[in-house]
């Protein structure tokens, strides 16, 4: 029992920045059509960015955050705009091949950069954990989980309650219908990557510092993220955040009960098993089929 | 005048060795004569059906454990005091095996996905090929997991009436790879000219006109994955045989992502296409290695992959084939057919 | 009239809780050349996706040669010879005129793909043997020059004959053509009708949808008539013409049909 209590502990915390993951990239496969595969990337470049940040230039940890999601926003702004920008109207296989290249280039630019050797990145926060009867959890992991459900409701807002959020929607929806009411699509385009770029980051700053930062630390970000796509509905935010606890709550009980090698598995597992007997997700509705 | 063009390749790449001494330069081609079989049964699906199967690796790396295992032989324990155990066949056996049970999966994966399409059957095939590296990885008992699997024996080939044939030599394996990615480029070709290779096609075009007039869309890409897989099987296996040692890391993604390049820098749909990209993109980092380090070439690769998307999205091939076509002169009786003929093969 | 091929059982169609198709009844007689017609939104094309297994009805059922559609494949469908052309999407662009004929006659060429890969004397008999059916078929549609194009690259009025010379490579019992003519000009409509009846010859039923009245008067034996998803005529063109409901049912909507004209 306290085995399992702690398990869902373990749950929250990690549900949160997955839930981050998946909103960004959500919103992009909903709103562009995109297969992102440089989310990846952006995460790893999320937590160098605290590394650098933190420890390069000295700036405290609370300020490095912000920092490495504006980083984060730039670089997606900079990809769309590059490489995606000029294929507009491409198939979905072609721009999904210039964003397999993008993440190779950029994850080997990492690799020279940085180095292949795992860094870490320090925290302010006590060592002990916090105790609480038969479950513990460290300060740390415990900031990680407020932190990422302050991102989600400002993600929220930003979508639901603005003017940028209204444009997007309408695209999301047609953006012929939307072009055509005066929304400026290319802009949206711009702004939707850059936004869940941003989010892919602040997963990888947040997550960063729990772990250990090297420059493959992207590619199962990357996947997980699409199992939480799947699992929650093309372009369905609410989903992405239900599906990011879902996954965790899978990873935990399928490490702490099958075998700690499998955990990794359970997100394949998941998105094969959602698309092959839901194909169109759990809680995806119906008209966003297709 | 395809025919010729292709013969002559087909001269050439028999020339090789006889001009090509050093060893190195050998094995480069070897190993990318094996990619370029595991390329071309890509383009089945992904020129020939519109299917982008980003988990291709899967059938090259379970080809490679079959043929190994079968080679090698194992001792499983499934419950308590229950083995499976197999005793070492011959690895020509393990070759054939390799071919069947990818080729099964291909079916697995054909079936159970082929009712999500585009961005999603991407996905799916990507699961696939992580969670079958995942399974290699932890089921130690059978695969040794991160400790690889060694001393896997080389191809033999028994001769009536001249005992047994060991491929051990790089020249050996090189017509050995040479021999088995022109079968599998025979056969790819007899497939998509005849009429279901038309049925592949016209399913890519316009899949509700291509069922209206009677194309079974599963069976049709049922097929052509199974084809697919099993030629990546192959491939698999020729590598096992070759490398002789092979981790879960012969399930890498970038390995499909290699496929991928040498497939859509080539030509999708064009048989010539992943021969060509192959070759290029196969012996890229023999080029590349003595002027950058590692980290450096990878850039580049992602960079090419990227640049050709952009200024030749159509591939070497077909941009090229056409050119050529018109600057040589069509012989003989085929000279009302050959426009066509050259779209055809292109 | 003849023996029927197709029987359109008090079909009813609901989507949600809209009803789309309320009570279609009518047959088709072998060799007979029917027309459905009706003002836009009459249930023109549900009825025709009905008929084709696109759609399974929620009422009723549609049966083609006494087998009944219901739960068959589009591609079954097409295997009991009733094969649909399409509206807009009616070629396979990136392909040549010759090739899509080709792609058209997959029904005829079914071999054994041990035999197709070995490439075997009967093999090569059967692809020789459909290359000159395509041929034919390119010749007979009138097409011949145009063989080598993409069929991507032909005029509206050529693709729509590709269309129909593919279709007509399936060997179809029976052929559905959506709204064929629509976009033609005169004298291109009039060699389509010429070409309907040649099929018509060939012993193939044919149903049409179509807009373009006076085409529809001159090409069919028989009409029916779509109002609110329901049959409100049927008949001889000259019965048609001269029915109150279906003039009314025109002059009401005369607004809205000018508009789509």
């Amino acid at each position: 029992m306290a085995q399992l209590l702690q398990h869902l502990v373990n749950t929250l915390v990690l549900g949160g920045t997955y839930a981050l993951l998946g909103i960004g990239l959500t919103l992009i496969f909903g709103i562009m059509n995109v297969v992102n595969f440089t989310h990846g990337v952006l995460y790893t470049f999320g937590a160098y960015m605290m590394f650098i940040v933190v420890h390069q230039l000295g700036v405290n940890f609370f300020l490095a955050l912000p920092l490495a999601i504006v980083a984060g926003w730039l670089l997606g702004a900079a990809i769309e705009i590059l490489l995606l920008r000029p294929l507009r109207g491409s198939d979905i296989d072609t721009t999904m091949l210039v964003m397999i290249g993008a993440w190779i280039a950029m994850q080997s630019g990492a690799l020279w950069i940085w180095g292949g050797v795992a860094k870490s990145v320090n925290n302010p926060f006590p060592d002990a954990p916090l105790v609480l009867g038969p479950v513990s959890v460290s300060w740390l992991r415990l900031f990680v989980l407020a932190a990422a459900a302050l991102l989600i409701v400002i993600a929220y807002l930003l979508i639901n309650r603005t003017k940028l959020g209204r444009a997007m929607r309408a695209t999301f929806q047609d953006h012929d219908t939307a072009a055509l009411m005066g929304v400026n699509v290319s802009w949206v385009y711009t702004s939707t990557f850059a936004i869940g770029s941003s989010l892919a980051a602040a997963a990888g700053a947040l997550l960063g510092p729990v772990y250990v930062i090297f420059p493959q630390m992207g590619d199962l970000a990357a996947v997980k993220a699409f199992a939480i796509v799947i699992l929650g509905g093309l372009g369905n935010i609410t989903g992405a955040v239900i599906g990011g606890f879902i996954l965790a709550l899978a990873e935990e009980l399928g490490a702490g009960y099958v075998s700690s090698g499998y955990r990794d598995a359970m997100g394949f597992l998941i998105i094969i098993a959602v698309l092959i007997f839901k194909p169109t997700g759990l809680f995806a509705r119906a008209e966003r089929v297709g | 005048m395809n025919r010729i063009a292709t013969l002559i390749c087909l001269a050439v790449f028999i020339s090789v060795p006889l001009w090509l001494t050093d060893p190195y330069l050998l094995n480069a081609l070897i190993t990318t004569g094996i990619f370029i079989i595991g390329a071309m049964s890509l383009n089945l699906l992904l020129g020939f059906t519109g299917q982008l199967s980003l988990g291709h690796i899967a059938f090259f790396g379970i080809g490679a454990y079959v043929s190994a295992l079968t080679s090698l032989g194992f001792d499983v324990p499934i419950v308590g005091d229950f083995h499976i155990v197999h005793v070492p066949w011959p690895p020509i056996a393990g070759f054939v095996l390799a071919i069947l049970i990818s080729g099964f999966c291909g079916y697995l994966v054909g079936r159970l996905s082929f009712s999500v399409r585009g961005a999603y059957f991407v996905i799916v095939t990507i699961s696939f090929a992580e969670v079958v590296r995942l399974v290699a990885l932890n089921w130690v008992e059978l695969t040794q997991g991160p400790l690889a699997l060694t001393n896997i024996p080389s191809i033999t080939i028994g001769l009536p009436g001249l005992g047994y044939l060991v491929l051990k030599t790089k020249l050996q394996n090189y017509y050995l790879v040479l021999a088995v990615a022109a079968l599998s480029y025979l056969l790819i070709s007899r497939l998509v000219h005849s009429h279901y290779g038309r049925a592949m096609r016209g399913l890519m075009e316009n899949e509700t006109l291509a069922v209206a007039v009677g194309i079974d869309v599963t069976k049709t890409l049922t097929l052509a994955a199974i084809i697919s897989a099993g030629i990546a099987g192959a491939a698999g296996s020729l590598y096992a045989h070759y490398i002789r040692i092979i981790d879960p890391d012969v399930f890498a993604f970038i390995s499909t992502v290699t496929m991928v390049i040498m497939v859509v820098s080539g030509g999708k749909g064009s048989l010539a296409g992943p021969v060509i990209g192959g070759v290029i993109f196969g012996l890229l980092p023999v080029f590349l290695r003595p002027i950058m380090p590692p980290e450096a070439q990878w850039i580049t690769y992602g960079g090419v992959l990227i640049a050709i998307l952009f200024v030749l999205p159509r591939g070497i091939v077909p941009t090229l084939a056409p050119l050529l076509g018109l600057s040589r002169k069509p012989g003989g009786a085929a000279a009302k057919v050959a426009p066509r003929a050259a779209e055809e093969h292109a | 009239m003849a023996e029927p091929i197709l029987n359109v059982d008090h079909v009813g169609m609901q989507f949600g809780g809209l009803t789309a198709l309320s009570d279609l009844n009518f047959s088709v007689g072998e060799g007979e050349i029917l027309s459905l017609i009706g003002p836009n939104g009459a249930g023109k094309t549900t009825a025709f996706n009905l008929m084709t297994g696109f759609l399974t009805p929620t009422k009723g059922e549609v049966k083609f040669r006494g087998v009944a559609l219901k739960g068959l494949k589009s591609h079954e469908i097409a295997d009991l010879g009733l094969i649909r052309t399409f509206q807009r999407t009616s070629v396979f662009p990136r392909d040549t005129v010759f090739d899509n004929v080709l792609i058209g006659l997959h029904r005829q060429g079914k071999l054994g793909l041990l035999e197709a890969i070995l490439g075997l004397p009967r093999a090569r008999a059967s692809e020789r043997a459909q290359r000159e059916r395509a041929a034919e078929l390119v010749r007979w549609i009138g097409l011949e020059a145009r063989a080598d194009d993409l069929a991507g690259s032909l005029s509206y009025g050529e693709q729509r004959l590709v269309g129909v010379a593919l279709a007509l490579a399936a060997q179809p019992k029976m052929l559905l053509l959506d709204e064929p003519v629509s976009g033609m000009n005169a004298s291109e409509t009039h060699t389509f009708v010429q070409l309907i009846r040649t099929i018509r010859d060939r012993g193939v039923t044919i149903l049409l949808v179509e807009h373009d009245m006076p085409m529809v008067m001159e090409v069919s034996d028989r009409i029916v008539v779509l109002n609110y998803g329901r049959i409100i005529a049927e008949g001889t063109p000259d019965v048609i013409r001269n029915d109150p409901a279906v003039i009314e049912a025109y002059l009401g909507q005369s607004g809205k049909k000018a508009a789509h004209a």
